[in-house]
């Protein structure tokens, strides 16, 4: 074959190697097709235990349970019992090493979650007690009267 | 010179090639392709939503955004509730202030642009909450559009991506008809629910099926019979979204509405 045809082709022969050079080293060793086939597989395979390898933060009343059980028995007899600690106390991550303490949500808003009125016949959310918040003890935290863990104010 | 037969002769070749498929090039071991078929973990997980049970509290959604880092204060958000208001004459107004994080603290229907659709008590016919979250498609379209294999399907049916391989064009964001996606403010690369991936995988509770208090969220394992999850599946009357986009969504909805989109 004569040198026009010849040089170009070296030319694109050293292009697709290095192409192929460059994806050697850029694309990981455990990126592959898995188990799901083509149209889905596609992915590198570590990336299953990074996702696995996130910090849970919420530890749910098990966890709360070894230290509080006397707020925990509290709240069982009450209607709150549904309620998770974590809902109002945040996430526990690692307490008591950190956060040592938890910021407590006393505000208004988070008791209006469920106990603004909202007058929905169809929807559980009509059947829940509410407050108008700005007829009942305007600016209050409502936890100045309700005990959170035993809400029933002729109880106490 | 070339001679017209060869011409002929190499243009039939040409086109026999193009039209071997890109796989038929991999050698397959017969053991391989059989591995394929099998699933040793034999797990399927789905996520059943009661909206009936649902009160629009969005404790669910405040438990999501901590437990996934998604910021705070950011329109963005893996799962949500929407409301729905459906008054006598016929109308039908839909929100979701902030994804609900901060729940429903208004009788007023937000409308958007600053605008607010008040309702009075009389006037409504049926009213009700629906949670959102990634459908975990058993035919997932995101997966299919992605143009590097950053997202993709785990055995166990959960879609997952990767923040280290996302390029971020969005596709997947347009793709998904339940506009589950959307871009981390912080990492810049897309994302969405993933059921949890790090706590179903130590066999706990999603962190939104935890923070609910009246079980309006479960999940289950749709692989094994005595799941009480995957009974209710299979003996219940249960719905779907969008259906006719043919994704297999596996989030099922028990007392879902045709107003639902």
């Amino acid at each position: 074959m004569s040198n026009h045809v010849l040089r170009p082709l070296f030319v694109v022969a050293v292009l697709v190697f290095l192409g192929l050079l460059a994806r050697h080293f850029i694309v990981p060793k455990d990126f592959g097709i898995g188990r799901t086939g083509y149209m889905y597989g596609w992915h590198r395979k570590s990336n299953v235990e990074d996702w696995k390898a996130v910090k849970v933060k919420y530890r749910t009343a098990e966890y709360c349970k070894d230290c509080h059980s006397d707020k925990i028995d509290l709240i069982m007899t009450s209607p709150h019992a549904i309620i998770n600690c974590e809902n109002c106390h945040g996430p526990a991550v690692d307490h008591p090493d950190d956060p040592p303490k938890l910021p407590i949500d006393r505000s208004r808003e988070l008791c209006l979650r469920c106990h603004f009125p909202l007058p929905y016949p169809t929807s559980g959310r009509g059947k829940i007690r509410g407050i108008n918040p700005e007829l009942h003890n305007p600016g209050q935290a409502c936890s100045t009267c309700h005990n959170p863990h035993k809400p029933e104010l002729s109880i106490q | 010179m070339i001679t017209r037969r060869d011409f002929l002769k190499y243009t039939l070749k040409g086109a026999a090639g193009l039209a071997v498929p890109v796989a038929a090039l991999e050698i397959a071991a017969p053991g391989k392709l059989f591995a394929g078929k099998y699933d040793p973990s034999g797990v399927r997980w789905v996520f059943l939503v009661d909206t009936l049970k649902c009160v629009g509290c969005g404790l669910c959604v405040k438990a999501c955004k901590l437990e996934n880092e998604i910021p705070y204060d950011a329109n963005v958000t893996r799962t949500w509730v929407e409301r729905y208001v459906l008054t006598k004459d016929g109308r039908v107004s839909a929100d979701t202030p902030k994804g609900a994080r901060d729940g429903f603290l208004t009788e007023k229907v937000e409308l958007g642009q600053g605008k607010y659709r008040d309702i009075k008590k009389e006037e409504i016919e049926k009213a009700f909450f629906v949670p959102k979250l990634c459908n975990q498609c058993q035919n997932p379209p995101c997966v299919q559009v992605c143009p590097v294999g950053a997202t993709y399907q785990t055995p166990d049916g959960v879609v997952l991506i990767d923040r280290k391989w996302c390029i971020g064009c969005g596709y997947c964001i347009m793709a998904c008809p339940y506009g589950v996606r959307f871009f981390h403010p912080v990492y810049h690369v897309a994302e969405k629910c993933n059921f949890c991936y790090h706590r179903i995988t130590k066999g706990m509770n999603t962190a939104c099926v935890d923070a609910c208090p009246f079980g309006a969220r479960k999940i289950g394992n749709m692989k094994d019979p005595n799941d009480p999850v995957a009974k209710i599946i299979a003996s219940e009357r249960v719905g779907v979204l969008k259906e006719e986009y043919g994704t297999k969504p596996q989030v099922y909805y028990i007392g879902l509405s045709k107003e639902v989109r």
